[in-house]
């Protein structure tokens, strides 16, 4: 078992993670709440590899798979910012349609050959560094790197932008960002899109880099869930959700390595001996998102830090404002 | 609004008014809203059937011919429909409160991992007589799924943890717990089911009673369905015709107001997610019981829980109604095994709450033509 192995595999896999957590904080900060993210990567990865399978174009296929992804996720904007209708509901909603409908058109797509997969490839002189080279820069996707560039680049739109300080005032008061000139309607409608888009790259990353294939509803296993439980351990904010994205990579991995070894800290290796333990581990990462949602519920509440004020809440014009 | 309609307003005299209801519409009206968006749904599913390269009507006429076609898929269909009552009535009274308890999937597989702990740990000998089997086995479901329903409500509760998230992830986690019981310790032989139950620890079935009533022969319907038209009778009480029910009632529409009228928010929480998960639970412990009679995860964890939340929805939440939709969605699920591409009952269901959810807004609002003035 070595930890700079499973570092390495953690930041790959967290990738997928923090592409759909970043789109739902982007979505999260205008103001509307989209629980439909696990539905989105589905989608995302079904489109992605079936793309990829019928052109021999991963490129295109992570493109189609975003352009997919954000469509549907219209689906979800147009209920809950046109119709006012509850966001919970009707992201779940989404979530059932992303589901059903990428295992509709993913049919039979399981037992397709191999595919080509997005390139893999090491940063020259940063690979050198000790420790942070082999973990970050060394045989990486280029989603990884990706990742990488993006993740300053939202916290820097967010926060030092004139684009950004309108999505966070339509999720902070709407009204009087309406007063101001913003379109409340149109920039909300635009966010749930680029957060559809981020879902549907998150998923195309999993069939198209880090586990190739598509597994039916197998392929995400709740990861689109775990994103929306990061967004709240975030913070909203895009460097906290870099960390704990990878965090939550390298825990997959370390559950996997972990039954490797017949010896664990110089004692017989549980988990190598009874393999029933597996199902223990299996439940790690689910335990630790509850964990990491008491812990990031109760910073929130003593630091007086919380959610975009409007988020979950219905824009409509002339009504009086929350 | 307007703005969508100027376009319209140059070449008509016309435009389209979208003004908040005030007037609760007549009884009628819902009813027929909802029956619209259903068959609104079907049609969008058809064309996305059309569009993976099924055949819609054919899917349609099968779905009907296999879940209504004569007594005896009537009754898988009620069989189907047995776990959906009872995790929609979870669903329902845990939304009345806006509480958005989406674990129903979990806290039924652990209500059935409860129950058949009775069963196989064994907490009653083999030879125990029936009903007292059935009585420990309903307690113990039930126990299991409100154990499983207090984690989240104490974490919301007391840390303000999103249940959501908080339910969804003890789904996944209830899964790989029974399989470790399945796999590790109940195993038949290595396989992925645990030994079957003695006879006494099964709900009875119609076909037992074939000898009596030739008419029952075949027949699988069990006391499972009792279980749950009794909670849904018992849940409507509670909720339209007893102080804890309105105090339900109350916080799910005004929170503030309920706190202000000194009811406990903090303890309804739990309470509530604890009711949920035992209707859960008791959904559980009947298909275990009822069907299956043994453990094993995948029939038993078939998306029940889901599914309940689209029958709570489309029911508005009335443990009445939720028989009748329950029937309608049993239906779907039976049918749909057979039908090509296998993720057809699924995507309808979603395409169903979707239109559903969108067709709430006319009983929200009124929309009217209304004549421009010059």
């Amino acid at each position: 078992m070595n930890f700079i192995i499973i570092l390495q595999a953690g930041v790959a896999s967290g990738t997928v993670l923090l592409f759909a957590t970043l789109g739902e904080i982007l979505a999260e900060r205008s103001g509307i709440l989209n629980l439909g993210v696990e539905g989105m990567m589905l989608i995302g990865a079904m489109t992605g590899y079936s793309v990829t399978i019928h052109t021999g174009n991963p490129w295109l296929g992570i493109l189609v798979a975003m352009l997919f992804a954000g469509v549907i996720s219209q689906v979800h904007a147009f209920i809950s910012i046109s119709l006012h209708a509850d966001q919970v509901v009707s992201g779940l909603a989404l979530t059932f349609l992303g589901t059903g409908l990428s295992l509709v058109l993913g049919e039979g797509l399981s037992k397709s050959g191999t595919v080509a997969l997005m390139p893999s490839f090491s940063i020259p002189l940063l690979s050198l560094i000790p420790i942070i080279g082999p973990i970050f820069f060394t045989n990486q996707n280029v989603l990884v790197y990706i990742g990488y560039i993006l993740t300053p680049l939202v916290w820097f739109y967010i926060n030092r932008t004139r684009p950004g300080l309108h999505l966070r005032s339509v999720g902070e008061y709407p009204s009087a960002a309406d007063a101001l000139g913003i379109n409340v309607y149109r920039t909300r409608y635009l966010y749930v899109f680029i957060g559809g888009m981020l879902a549907g790259l998150g998923g195309a990353t999993i069939s198209l880099a880090v586990a190739p294939g598509w597994f039916s509803e197998l392929t995400t296993a709740g990861q689109g869930w775990i994103a929306v439980g990061l967004v709240i351990f975030a913070q909203w904010d895009p460097i906290r959700a870099a960390v704990g994205s990878y965090a939550f990579g390298a825990l997959r991995r370390l559950i996997l390595d972990i039954q490797g070894p017949t010896l664990l800290l110089g004692f017989h290796n549980p988990f190598y001996y009874n393999s029933y333990l597996g199902f223990f581990l299996q439940m790690l990462p689910y335990a630790f998102t509850v964990i990491v949602l008491v812990i990031g519920s109760r910073e929130a509440i003593r630091k007086r830090l919380g959610a975009p004020a409007a988020l979950g809440n219905p824009y409509i014009r002339g009504e009086r404002g929350k | 609004m307007s703005e969508s309609t100027s376009a319209l307003k140059k070449r008509f005299n016309y435009r389209i008014q979208v003004e908040p209801r005030l007037d609760v519409p007549p009884v009628w009206f819902p009813l027929v809203v909802s029956l619209g968006a259903i068959v609104m749904a079907l049609i969008l599913g058809g064309i996305l059937i059309s569009v993976a390269g099924g055949d819609a009507w054919k899917s349609y006429v099968h779905i009907a011919k296999a879940s209504f076609g004569d007594i005896g898929v009537l009754s898988d269909t009620i069989v189907k429909a047995t776990p959906i009552i009872l995790t929609a009535l979870a669903c329902s009274v845990a939304f009345r409160m806006k509480l958005w308890n989406i674990g129903a999937e979990g806290q039924f597989i652990m209500g059935a991992w409860g129950a058949s702990a009775v069963a196989l740990v064994p907490l009653l000998q083999p030879d125990a007589p029936r009903w007292l089997f059935l009585f420990v086995m309903v307690l113990a479901g039930m126990a299991a799924g409100a154990a499983w329903g207090f984690i989240p409500g104490y974490l919301k509760a007391k840390f303000n943890v999103n249940e959501i998230i908080s339910t969804l992830m003890l789904n996944y986690i209830a899964v790989s717990w029974v399989n470790y019981w399945v796999f590790a310790v109940w195993s038949e032989s290595g396989f992925q089911m645990s030994t079957k139950f003695p006879d006494n620890a099964s709900l009875p079935r119609l076909l037992e009673y074939a000898k009596t009533f030739p008419i029952l022969r075949g027949l699988t319907t069990h006391g499972g369905l009792l279980l749950g038209i009794v909670a849904a009778i018992v849940l409507w009480l509670i909720v339209f015709r007893s102080r804890w029910g309105y105090e339900i009632r109350l916080i799910g529409d005004n929170p503030h107001a309920a706190q202000y009228a000194g009811i406990s928010i903090t303890r309804n929480t739990i309470l509530v997610m604890m009711l949920s998960g035992a209707l859960a639970g008791l959904g559980g412990m009947s298909e275990v019981a009822g069907v299956v009679h043994r453990l094993q995860t995948s029939p038993v964890a078939a998306g029940y829980g889901f599914t309940g939340i689209i029958v709570a929805w489309l029911s508005k939440l009335n443990p009445l109604v939720i028989i009748v939709v329950s029937v309608l969605f049993g239906a779907l699920i039976l049918a749909g095994r057979e039908i090509q591409p296998s993720g057809v009952p699924k995507m309808i269901q979603g395409t169903i709450l979707v239109c559903l959810i969108a067709s709430d807004f006319l009983l929200r609002y009124r929309v009217r033509l209304v004549r421009v003035e010059e």
